[in-house]
Formats: structure tokens, C-alpha cells, sequence
């Protein structure tokens, strides 16, 4: 198993490399000089080129390269020109709002895409399964910055029942101590039920929003999975030994059909850390998808530099957290390593 | 579309009645989306002649109303008309997109013929640069494009054709690689053809009808994509009528009740890439039966 984990961070390491280069690649590839850019508009040429020098920029690109690299290993990612705080620092602080609301996003959806898929694929042609079809033919139209808008005018303003969508917490709560970062599981570490209840009321839409949206992938690959899977011989023999459905269904039939679905979250990760900048702003979610985007309306490019850099290395590294838990569902793949 | 000779104007309608009929007893969905298709491309033909208001000329007298017999889709907050700017903003939509997918079927469809028909070192490099780009999220890097690039509708198209290109450069690939040493292919070349020659005239030609599903079912996610990220800011700037950046000005009054600014933009936005998604599946169908999911 750890040969496995080994080989797989081996063949992580040639993405890593390609995103450094590319990431490296678009600073270059910003129009017109990128010091007179990086001094901002009112700048003299004396400035320009003192910052053309500080910036390394009169160096061939192989050394600016090297430089770029050198400060990457360091956790430099450069600083903000409209806050001028280092970017890592402030990508570190807001890091843990994207993920709770990710994660909370991913689990909601698995858990009605799952079921709902192993029901349309057990009763083929049923209500169930029309059902299924719809939802995730609907579910990949929906624009998920619109997804987010309906359900706040839905359920904050017609109904009242979600808070105002203003960020994590009400201004009347405090955010608790610190320990994960993530409001609630930090806010259950502290045992204070009233903050836990108060970011989980901010969470829900923005995370029901996620889920809508990375539900139709999940449910058509569990659909397809299940049923080539109820198809196969196994299955046929399980049933004929009298096992009980729920045997066959559970236990046989989907443990096979999960190694597919596990592969297609790959894909499902690439959408859900998109539509995660957009669900943020429709939300005023603090995390690194606003940053990011704030940064682009004031055109400062280091903070969107470092939040594509730090989403593309979670996505490289997540792939691989997929590629090794593909390994421990399915034995065949240890045994081929 | 071909020029219906005038003198038999029956005979042309009539056959296009006879067709669609067929089509939609063929497959219901696929006919319905089709005539879905029908009314975003006349949208965004006559669409701007035919909208009762200017989109941009703003009557702050009629601001913020709702839905009304004068005004379909009720009017914004500088009381320009919702409907006009809907219908209007259909054209750059879907030129985006169409312009999109063009760009990427052009740049992904020949990089990944190459690659499958001449394998070796083109494989690599193309293998290479598609993996690179798979290993970003890829609306992230559609932004991180556009950022660097340049905030324009070009830059907003080539980021969406970039993003798309490993799934076209795949798909070309291996279509092109089951195909090198086909039948034809191979009497092509005995008759003297250069490889390059039999890649435009043989390969090319044979993999188009799986390269057409794949514009299509691409079309929904390339106008979600630019509608996205004009959605944040990037691309078209207002007071240009576009779905994503009119949904971004209507999400201020979603809170405080007027939801018709964004609701209209947004399920303009929906119903095309709905259709588009529909009549993805539909010519998969026809042209592929066995991939049916």
C-alpha cells in the first residue's frame, strides 16, 4: 500500500511542474510591461525601473524562473498592490471558508446523489428513475450563480428562514477560537451550540447551492455504475444463492459501482473549486474565491496568481487523495503495484 | 442553410415540415430541443430588430417595476426594459459560445488528429500540454487567463476554448488513432497520398460526426463558462446587455425582492444551455447509440 501511495505522488509530480510553469507563464504573458504594471499608473520611470530590478525582471526568463521557484519552496506567493499584504498570509487566513463550504457542499450532494442513483438504477423506467433523469439533466444546465440567487430570494427573502447572505456568521456572533479554522467543527470543539447553529444557518445555502449543482455527475455515474454492475454475473449468482435484496444491492453491487463514481469526483472536484468563486460571491463568502475575485476588478495580479497556484495544487492533490482511495476500495489495483 | 429557390417556396417549407417531423416523432426531447435551438438562433438574428425597446436607453420614471404588459420581463434600475436586453444580449451569447467552440474544435481537433495519426513525439507534446491544463480546475484557469491576458470578450473566448482543449484533443486522438491504418486510409496512401493530405481528406472528414456531438454538448458548458466569468467581472463590461453580467446586476435586488433583473437573464441562460445539453445527448444518440448513459 505504501509502494502505491509512493508511485502515485511520483506521477503527481510532472502536473506539479506543469502548473508552476503555467502559473509562471501568465504573469509573463500580462500585457504591456509587467514592472510599469506591477508600480501602478502613477509611477515615474525611475520607479518602473527600480521596481524592474527588484522584480528580477531584467534577468532572462530562465532566472526569473528560477527566482519565481525559489520563492514558491519559501511560501512566497508576492504581495498585494492594493493591500500589500503578503498574498500567502491572507490565502492561509480565508483557505479554511472555501473548504468548509466545499466540503459541506460535496457531502450534501453525495448524500442524496448516491441513493438516488443506486434507487433509479434498482427500478429502471420507474417514476424514480425519470426522476433522475431530469434532475441531472437540469442539475448541469443550472447556472450555479443563479442556482444561489433563486434560493436566496426563496428562502431569505419570500420565506425568511435563511439568514441574510452576508458571509459566515451574523454581525451579532463572534466566530470561535481557532482550531481547525472551520466554524463547525471549531464552534462543536468549543462547545458553543449557538455559534454552531448560527454558521451552520450562513452555511446552508451557499452549500445546498454547491450540492445542486455537482448532483447531476454524481447521480448519472452511480446511475451507469449501478447498472452495469446489477447486470453482471456475480450479481446474478448472489441472487440466485438467496441472498436478500439489500445484500445484493449494498454489500455486492455497490462496492463495485463506488470505484467508478470515486473517479468521476475527480472531475466533480474541478467543478465544484470553480463554481466555488462564484457561489462566494453571490454569498459574500470570505474565502479565497472573493479574494480572488476582488483582486481581478482592481486588475492585481499576484493575489490571482497565488489563488490559481493554491486551487490547481489542492486539485493536483486531491486527484491524488482519489487515485489512493481508488487503491484501498479496489485490492486489484494493490496487487498490480 | 441553403438558398430555397424562391419560385418553390411550398415545395422548401414543406420539406422542412416533413423533416421535422420526422426528427420529432424520431426522438421527442431531441425535437423539442431542437426547436428550442431554432428560437435562440433567430433570437439572436432578428433579436435586436425586433425588441419593443431600446436596452440601453434607461427611463428612470419606469425603474424597478415588476412584470407588466408594457414591459414582459418589468425593468432594471436605471428602468431599461429586461425583455429588450434579454433578447438582445442572446446574440453575444451565442456568439461566444459558437466562436468558442469553433476556436477549440479548430485547435484541439487538428493537435489531437495529429497525435493519434502520427503518434511518437506529436503524442507526447499534445498528451503533455492536454495535462497540463487538466491538472487546473477549469473555470480557475479560465480566470487566471483572462486576468493575465486581458479583460475582453476575445480573451473571454480563447480561455473558454483553452479550457476545453484536452477533451477535444482526447477525443480526436483516439478516434484518429483507431483510424490510422484503417482500410482507407492505407488504399490512400498506395494511391500517393501525402500524410498529411490523407489526415484533411480521410481522417478528418470520418471523425466529424463524433467531433459535432462533442461541439454540442460542449456549446452549454462554453456559454455557462463565459456567462461565469462575466458573472464576476471579467469580459463584457455594462451597460452591454449579457446574461451572466445581468444576473451580476440583479443579485443586489434579489435580497431586497425584485427579482425579475436576474431571474429573466438567468433563465435565458438556463433554457440555452439546457437546449444545447438536450441536443448534445440527441445527436449522440444518433450518431453513437452505444455511449447512452
Amino acid at each position: 500500500m505504501l509502494t502505491l501511495i509512493f508511485k502515485r505522488m511520483l506521477m503527481a509530480i510532472p502536473s506539479l511542474i506543469g502548473v508552476v510553469i503555467v502559473t509562471f507563464l501568465l504573469t509573463r504573458a500580462l500585457p504591456g510591461d509587467p514592472a510599469a504594471y506591477f508600480a501602478g499608473p502613477a509611477a515615474t520611470k525611475e520607479a518602473v525601473e527600480q521596481i524592474r530590478v527588484k522584480l528580477g525582471l531584467d534577468q532572462p526568463l530562465i532566472v526569473q524562473f528560477g527566482r519565481y521557484v525559489t520563492d514558491l519552496a519559501k511560501g512566497d506567493l508576492g504581495s498585494s498592490l492594493t493591500t500589500g499584504q503578503p498574498v500567502a498570509k491572507e490565502i492561509r487566513a480565508r483557505l479554511p471558508a472555501s473548504a468548509e463550504l466545499t466540503l459541506l457542499g460535496l457531502i450534501v450532494s453525495m448524500a442524496v446523489a448516491i441513493p438516488l442513483g443506486i434507487l433509479a438504477a434498482t427500478k429502471p423506467g420507474s417514476m424514480i428513475d425519470h426522476a433522475c433523469r431530469v434532475i441531472t439533466t437540469a442539475g448541469v444546465s443550472l447556472p450555479v450563480f443563479f442556482t444561489g440567487l433563486i434560493l436566496v430570494y426563496l428562502f431569505y427573502y419570500q420565506l425568511g428562514w435563511a439568514p441574510a447572505p452576508l458571509g459566515r456568521l451574523d454581525i451579532f456572533t463572534s466566530p470561535p477560537k481557532s482550531i481547525t479554522g472551520l466554524y463547525l467543527i471549531d464552534s462543536l470543539l468549543a462547545g458553543n451550540l449557538e455559534v454552531f447553529w448560527a454558521s451552520l444557518k450562513q452555511l446552508i445555502l451557499p452549500a445546498l447551492t454547491l450540492a445542486i449543482f455537482s448532483l447531476a455527475p454524481i447521480a448519472r455515474m452511480t446511475r451507469a455504475a449501478m447498472l452495469a454492475v446489477l447486470a453482471s454475473d456475480f450479481v446474478r449468482t448472489a441472487r440466485a444463492s438467496g441472498l436478500s435484496e439489500f445484500t445484493v444491492i449494498v454489500t455486492y453491487a455497490f462496492r463495485n459501482a463506488m470505484l467508478p463514481v470515486i473517479t468521476t469526483l475527480g472531475m466533480v472536484f474541478s467543478f465544484l473549486l470553480g463554481a466555488n468563486v462564484l457561489v462566494e460571491k453571490v454569498f459574500a463568502w470570505p474565502g479565497i474565491g472573493s479574494f480572488a475575485v476582488e483582486a481581478l476588478i482592481a486588475s492585481d495580479f499576484a493575489p490571482v496568481q497565488g489563488f490559481v497556484l493554491t486551487m490547481a495544487i489542492m486539485y493536483v492533490a486531491l486527484n491524488l487523495l482519489i487515485d489512493v482511495l481508488y487503491g484501498l476500495i479496489d485490492p486489484r489495483v494493490r496487487v498490480e503495484a | 442553410m441553403t438558398d430555397t429557390p424562391v419560385q418553390a417556396p411550398t415545395h422548401g417549407i414543406a420539406a422542412i415540415i416533413k423533416h421535422s417531423r420526422y426528427v420529432i416523432a424520431e426522438n421527442k426531447v431531441t425535437g423539442f430541443s431542437f426547436g428550442l435551438f431554432v428560437l435562440i438562433v433567430l433570437a439572436a438574428v432578428i433579436g435586436p430588430y425586433v425588441v419593443p425597446y431600446d436596452p440601453l436607453a434607461s427611463a428612470t420614471s419606469v425603474a424597478l417595476k415588476p412584470p407588466s404588459a408594457a414591459h414582459w420581463f418589468g425593468t432594471d434600475q436605471l428602468g431599461r426594459d429586461v425583455f429588450s436586453r434579454v433578447i438582445v444580449a442572446t446574440r453575444l451569447d451565442f456568439f461566444i459560445a459558437v466562436a468558442s467552440v469553433a476556436l477549440v474544435f479548430a485547435m484541439g481537433g487538428l493537435a489531437g488528429v495529429a497525435a493519434g495519426f502520427f503518434g511518437g513525439w506529436v503524442d507526447r507534446v499534445v498528451g503533455r500540454i492536454a495535462d497540463t491544463i487538466m491538472a487546473f480546475p477549469l473555470f480557475v484557469l479560465a480566470m487566471g487567463i483572462v486576468a493575465a491576458l486581458g479583460n475582453s470578450v476575445q480573451n473571454i473566448i480563447l480561455a473558454t476554448a483553452i479550457v476545453n482543449f484536452p477533451l477535444y484533443a482526447r477525443i480526436a486522438r483516439s478516434e484518429a488513432n483507431i483510424r490510422r491504418d484503417a482500410g482507407f486510409v492505407q488504399a490512400a496512401r498506395l494511391s500517393g497520398n501525402g500524410d498529411i493530405r490523407i489526415v484533411l481528406t480521410q481522417v478528418l472528414p470520418n471523425i466529424m460526426p463524433i467531433m459535432i456531438v462533442q461541439m454540442s454538448l460542449t456549446m452549454g458548458y462554453a456559454i455557462l463558462n463565459a456567462a461565469g466569468l462575466s458573472f464576476i467581472g471579467l469580459g463584457v463590461r455594462p451597460p452591454t446587455p449579457e446574461w451572466g453580467i445581468m444576473v451580476a446586476e440583479g443579485a443586489a435586488f434579489m435580497v431586497s425582492g425584485e427579482w425579475w433583473i436576474a431571474f429573466f437573464p438567468g433563465l435565458a441562460l438556463m433554457i440555452a444551455v439546457f437546449c444545447f445539453n438536450l441536443l448534445g445527448d440527441g445527436l449522440r444518440d444518433i450518431v453513437d447509440p452505444q455511449r447512452r448513459t
